[in-house]
C-alpha cells in the first residue's frame, strides 16, 4: 500500500496526492476492515480486485456475494453490487441472481465452513449443474469468526476450542470435492502465490462454467495461535516451503495434513455446457417453437434490461 | 394441465373460463402477475404448483430451476429478486420450517418476493396429503428477530389465482416476502376459474429508484418507510447485508442503528395496515354471532352460517383474506357488539389467539379447533354459533 502524500516545493510542479490503484474498488469509507493482522484475506482481496480489473468483464457486471464468517465479510469492502447473505447460502442466493440476470459475472467469495460445512449441499449441485460463476473459496481451516473452532477442512491433528485434544476428523479434500461434482475449473493457491493467484482467478473469471478457487490462508489469530504455528509470516514461511506447483494433479492426490505439503496450481480445466446452455438447449428442443427463452430481468428506471 | 393452443396470440395470460385445482391456479396467478423466476423443491402438497411453472415457463420467457433444498429455494429467490426478477418459491410445513432463515434475511434486506405454503398437517413429517391450518403463527413469528410480515389466506381456486396477483403487488409495495398460506384443501380443490383479460389484471410493478445515481441509499425511505429499490448489475455498487443497516446499507453493530432499522421495518406495515388488511364481511350488522374464518376453514362455516339461520340466529361473518396483519381494530370494534366471535381454525388455536386479544374479554371468543386432516363437521361450527347466541 503506497501512501506517498508530497507537498508540492513552493514553484515546483504540483504533485498529486498519490492513491492506491485499489481505491475505487473499494469501499474507503468501510476501510480499515476487520481482519486481523497478517491475516490472509485482505491479500486474497487485492488479487480479485486486480482480477476484477484485469478480467474481460464490464465492471458494472461484477457481482459479489458473500456468506458468513471472517472471509464473508469481503462482499462489505468492494465496491460492486455485493451481497452478504446467510451462513452457508451464497451460493443458492448467487444462482437466483445469475438466473434472473444471465448478463452478471457472479462470484461467491467465502470461507471453507460457510462453502464446505453448512453450504456443502450447495457447493455439490452448483458444481454438478456448471453453474456459470466464480468460487473463491478462502480455507483457513477453521471458524475463526467464532473464535477457532474445528470445522470440516480442519487436517487431522490440528487443535482448536471444539478439539482440544485434536481433531480426529478426516477433513474434505475441497479441489477433489467439487471436480468430482462437474466444476470446470479448479485451482488452489496459498495467499503468498500473489502473482500466480491474480493469474488463476482472471482465468476463472472468464471462464464459463463453474469455477472454484481454493486460496490456503493464514489464520494468525486463532489457528496458528493455538497450535503454535507462530506468526502469519511464519506461515508465509510455511507456504513458501511445502507449497508444491503441481499444474494438472490429480485432485485425489492434493489432500492436505496437519504441516504438510500443500500441492497447488490449477488442476482442472475443461469445457461443458452450463446450467443455461444446457436448459435452453433442451427447452429450445422439447418445446420447439412456443419456446420463449428467458425475457431477462425487468426493466429498471434507466431503461437497462 | 392443459397447454395453450399454438394459434393463441399470448400465451402468458390465459384469459377464459377453466377448471383448474387451487395450485395450478395459483401458478397462473403468478405467472400473471409478472413472476418470471421460480425457484423449489418438491413437496406434497404444493408440487402441482411447480410442476405447473415448470411446464408453463418455457412458453412464457421464465426461468424455472429445482434447488437441492428448501433453504437453496429460498435464498435463490432472493437473488432472484435483486437480479430483477419478479420470483416464487413454494413449500409445505417442512419446507416451510426450512425457508425460515431466509425469509429473515428478505426481511431484512427488504427483497420482494412471494412464498407460498400450501398447508398440511403437522408437527414434522405430520400428514404429508392431508390439510392442516398449523403454520398460520409459524408465517407470523417463524423467522428469528422482530418483524412484522403480510400474509394472505385463499378461500378457493379462484382466490388462488386472484390473490397471488394480490400477494405480488405487496411484496413489490411492501417490498418484502410475502406469504401466501394455502392449505392442501384449498390447493386440491377443482373449481372453475376465470381469468380476466391481461389488461383488467392489476399488476403492480417493482418501485423502481428514479433519481440521480450519485445519490442512492438503498434504504433511503419517504414518508412511507419504503425505500425504492435497484437491481444488480446497473452500476449502483449497492451493498446488501442481513447484518443491522445504516441507510447505505452498511452494517453498523450498535442498538442506536438497530432502532432505526427494526423499527422501520416493522412501521412501514404497522403505518400502513390499513392499506394491506382485507376482509370480506357479510351480514354483521346487527348480528348476535359473528364467525371469523380463514381459508378452507371459511367454506365449512358458511355451510354453519346457513344452518345457524334457518334456525333464526343472527350470524354474520368476517372472512380474514389478509391473516397478517390481523385486523385487530376491526375485530375490537365488532367485539363491542356482538355476544360472541367464533373461529374454526385447523389447529388447536392459532389466530384465536390474535381473536382473543383483539376482543379483550368484550364479548366470548369460541375456538372450534381441529387437529388437522380433514375440515371441521359443519355441526360442530353450529354448535359454537348456538352457544355464541345464547
Amino acid at each position: 500500500m503506497s501512501e506517498l502524500l508530497t507537498t508540492p516545493a513552493p514553484g515546483g510542479p504540483v504533485v498529486e496526492e498519490e492513491r492506491h490503484p485499489h481505491e475505487p474498488f473499494l469501499r474507503m469509507d468501510r476501510i480499515p476492515h476487520i481482519w486481523c493482522s497478517t491475516c490472509g484475506l485482505g491479500t486474497v482481496l487485492n488479487c480479485y480486485i486486480t482480477a476484477i480489473q484485469r478480467s474481460s468483464v464490464p465492471r458494472a457486471d461484477h457481482t459479489i456475494v458473500s456468506g458468513i464468517g471472517c472471509t464473508g465479510r469481503a462482499a462489505g469492502y468492494v465496491k460492486i453490487d455485493s451481497f452478504h447473505t446467510t451462513h452457508g447460502r451464497a451460493l443458492p442466493f448467487a444462482t437466483g441472481l445469475k438466473l434472473a440476470n444471465p448478463r452478471l459475472k457472479v462470484t461467491v467469495f467465502s470461507g471453507d465452513g460457510d462453502l464446505v460445512a453448512i453450504g456443502g449441499n450447495h457447493l455439490i449441485h452448483a458444481a454438478r449443474r456448471n453453474m456459470d460463476m466464480t468460487v473463491i473459496c478462502v480455507n483457513n481451516f477453521n471458524y475463526a469468526m467464532t473464535g477457532g473452532q474445528f470445522g470440516p477442512t480442519t487436517p487431522e491433528g490440528a487443535k482448536l476450542t471444539t478439539a482440544p485434544y485434536g481433531s480426529y476428523e478426516h477433513p474434505f479434500n475441497i479441489p477433489f470435492l467439487v471436480d468430482s461434482c462437474g466444476a470446470t475449473y479448479v485451482a488452489r493457491w496459498t495467499s503468498l502465490h500473489v502473482r500466480e493467484m491474480i493469474e488463476t482467478l482472471v482465468e476463472a473469471l472468464n471462464h464459463r462454467g463453474f469455477s472454484f478457487v481454493e486460496v490456503i490462508s493464514p489464520c494468525p489469530t486463532v489457528y496458528a495461535r493455538r497450535n503454535r504455528l507462530g506468526t502469519g509470516l511464519d506461515l508465509l514461511k510455511y507456504y513458501h516451503d511445502s507449497a508444491e506447483v503441481r499444474h494438472g494433479a490429480d485432485t485425489r492426490d492434493v489432500d492436505i495434513s496437519f504441516k504438510g505439503r500443500i500441492i497447488v496450481g490449477r488442476f482442472v480445466q475443461r469445457c461443458k455446457p452450463t446450467y443455461l446452455d444446457t436448459m435452453d438447449a433442451a427447452l429450445g428442443r422439447s418445446v420447439g417453437k412456443e419456446f420463449v427463452c428467458y425475457e431477462g430481468p425487468m426493466q429498471a428506471s434507466d431503461g437497462r434490461s | 394441465m392443459s397447454r395453450p393452443k399454438p394459434s393463441q396470440p399470448d400465451a402468458t395470460v390465459l384469459t377464459g373460463a377453466h377448471y383448474l385445482d387451487g395450485d395450478e391456479a395459483c401458478a397462473e396467478g403468478a405467472i400473471a402477475a409478472g413472476c418470471r423466476f421460480f425457484a423449489g423443491y418438491p413437496i406434497t402438497p404444493s408440487t402441482e404448483i411447480a410442476e405447473r411453472i415448470a411446464s408453463r415457463f418455457p412458453l412464457v420467457g421464465g426461468t424455472f430451476i429445482q434447488m437441492e433444498d428448501e433453504l437453496a429455494s429460498m435464498a435463490a429467490i432472493l437473488g432472484g429478486a435483486w437480479g430483477g426478477a419478479k420470483a416464487m418459491t413454494v413449500t409445505s410445513g417442512p419446507g416451510f420450517s426450512l425457508m425460515m432463515e431466509n425469509i429473515g434475511l428478505g426481511i431484512m434486506t427488504e427483497t420482494p418476493c412471494v412464498v407460498v405454503n400450501v398447508q398440511r398437517g403437522g408437527p414434522s413429517t405430520g400428514l404429508p396429503t392431508l390439510t392442516g391450518q398449523q403454520d398460520m403463527m409459524q408465517a407470523r413469528w417463524g423467522s428469528h428477530g422482530d418483524y412484522e410480515v403480510i400474509a394472505l389466506s385463499p378461500s378457493s381456486p379462484q382466490e388462488c389465482f386472484d390473490l397471488t396477483i394480490t400477494a405480488f403487488g405487496l411484496s413489490e409495495r411492501y417490498r418484502l416476502p410475502v406469504l401466501f398460506m394455502m392449505d392442501e384443501c384449498v390447493g386440491h380443490m377443482t373449481e372453475k376459474v376465470v381469468i380476466p383479460p391481461a389488461e383488467d389484471i392489476p399488476v403492480i410493478e417493482r418501485r423502481w429508484y428514479r433519481g440521480p445515481k450519485e445519490s442512492y441509499l438503498p434504504y433511503q425511505a419517504g414518508p412511507d418507510k419504503v425505500p425504492d429499490m435497484v437491481r444488480a448489475g446497473d452500476d449502483y455498487r449497492i451493498h446488501i447485508t442481513g447484518l443491522t443497516h445504516d441507510e447505505r446499507g452498511y452494517p453498523v453493530i450498535n442498538a442506536a442503528c438497530q432502532s432505526v432499522c427494526v423499527s422501520r421495518l416493522v412501521d412501514k406495515i404497522r403505518d400502513n395496515a390499513g392499506d394491506i388488511v382485507i376482509t370480506d364481511e357479510e351480514a354483521v350488522d346487527g348480528a348476535d354471532v359473528v364467525v371469523v374464518s380463514y381459508g378452507i376453514s371459511y367454506r365449512v362455516a358458511t355451510r354453519a352460517i346457513a344452518l345457524a339461520r334457518a334456525e333464526g340466529i343472527k350470524v354474520g361473518s368476517v372472512r380474514l383474506v389478509t391473516v397478517w396483519p390481523f385486523p385487530e381494530a376491526r375485530i375490537a370494534e365488532l367485539s363491542r357488539k356482538v355476544k360472541a366471535l367464533v373461529m374454526p381454525e385447523i389447529n388447536l388455536g392459532q389466530m384465536y389467539r390474535e381473536l382473543q386479544r383483539a376482543a379483550a374479554g368484550n364479548c366470548r371468543t369460541l375456538l372450534i379447533p381441529h387437529c388437522g386432516g380433514w375440515v371441521h363437521d359443519p355441526n360442530d361450527v353450529l354448535a359454537a354459533i348456538r352457544e355464541g347466541a345464547k
